[in-house]
């Protein structure tokens, strides 16, 4: 998916840097970038990787329809379909039980010294990419439009306020992290 | 000065400075954070100064043209601020197997590697299958209440839930 032309101008290096490094910043200090963290969510005893993914998510979801309500951005929800979303997901993850890694937290590790992170994820994930780039042409006329239902928001499909769902949602949300610091995880 | 000295971070106050991360991408750059596709940007330049020819001809590079732009730069961004945060706690190591594979399977190099490379190509092959990755789609994708993006995020932990218990409670030699 390509964005809007401005993230292609010479004056976005800087805050496509700027915002990379807050990023790996976050993500190493967040303890994502520690195999033990993210495989430790796998097998769900530890919530981490959750805790952080559920905070950007209330925090990011409150602040962007904002500023939506106001004109100052817009959406750019991917495309969807059972033939990729679903099957694509599905082998993303048995990849990740493998690695114990995902794309960004794969660079991450490797940034902190993790060399299984630099050789089998970044090296594994370039291969990886330059495998599907093989499969395309025939994995899109086959295989990546069945059962698609687009780039649709739940706000859509439903066809309700945005804020009627983001409200709850952030409740049970934050629920949910009590009962997380309960169990102790 | 001492926080950015800590070597972890709460995960809420993680999470939340991810989320506000957003709130610039969206501002900024008009666009959401991702890391997928610059693994295919990155790759398409790889293999065209490897084989020194345009290899514009494959239409999955046609699509994702190999040619440095803001996703390149970011994750460029991400490597150096990985860095910085682990050079401030003094939490940089060299390290060849993780601590929790290595107290199931052992510390044996080459079946780390092997399976994690392995593991590798299923996420690079996944997360472009499914059009994004857990920043993508795990993050970036469901906080616009995207559906491609919720389905995307339950499939990648249900296949990675399924795949780390069978290796860790069931296949454990």
């Amino acid at each position: 998916m390509t964005y809007d032309r401005s993230s292609h101008k010479l004056t976005q290096i800087i805050p496509a840097l700027g915002m990379g490094f807050i990023f790996g910043f976050l993500l190493q200090k967040g303890g994502v970038t520690h195999y033990d963290v993210l495989v430790g969510q796998l097998l769900f005893y530890d919530f981490t990787v959750v805790k952080i993914m559920l905070s950007a998510i209330v925090t990011g979801m409150i602040g962007i329809y904002l500023m939506k309500s106001f004109g100052l951005v817009e959406l750019y929800p991917k495309y969807g379909s059972a033939g990729s979303t679903l099957m694509g997901g599905l082998i993303f993850g048995v990849g990740f039980g493998l690695l114990g890694y995902c794309p960004g937290t794969a660079i991450g590790a490797a940034a902190q010294g993790n060399i299984d992170a630099l050789i089998g994820g970044i090296g594994g994930i370039l291969i990886g990419a330059r495998i599907y780039a093989a499969l395309f042409a025939y994995l899109d006329k086959k295989v990546l439009h069945k059962g698609e239902f687009g780039d649709i928001t739940f706000p859509e499909l439903l066809k309700v306020n945005p804020w009627v769902i983001i409200i709850p949602l952030s409740i049970i949300i934050i629920a949910l992290f009590f009962v997380f610091e309960s169990i102790g995880v | 000065m001492s926080f950015f000295t800590l070597e972890r971070w709460s995960p809420y106050i993680t999470g939340i400075g991810i989320g506000v991360l957003s709130w610039f991408a969206f501002l900024l750059s008009r666009r959401p954070l991702g890391v997928s596709t610059a693994f295919v940007r990155a790759c398409g330049l790889i293999e065209m100064h490897i084989r020194k020819t345009k290899v514009s001809k494959n239409p999955y590079y046609q699509k994702f043209p190999p040619v440095i732009e803001w996703e390149l730069i970011f994750i460029a961004g991400l490597l150096f601020g990985s860095f910085a945060a682990a050079l401030l706690s003094g939490t940089f190591r060299f390290e060849m197997v993780p601590s929790l594979w290595a107290s199931c399977f052992g510390t044996n190099n080459i079946l780390r590697m092997t399976v994690a490379i392995c593991g590798g190509i299923l996420v690079g092959i996944g997360a472009r299958w499914a059009g994004g990755c857990t920043s993508g789609h795990g993050i970036s994708g469901t906080l616009q209440l995207a559906v491609s993006s919720w389905i995307s995020v339950i499939a990648f932990f249900v296949g990675g839930a399924i795949t780390a218990n069978l290796l860790f409670r069931i296949f454990v030699p």
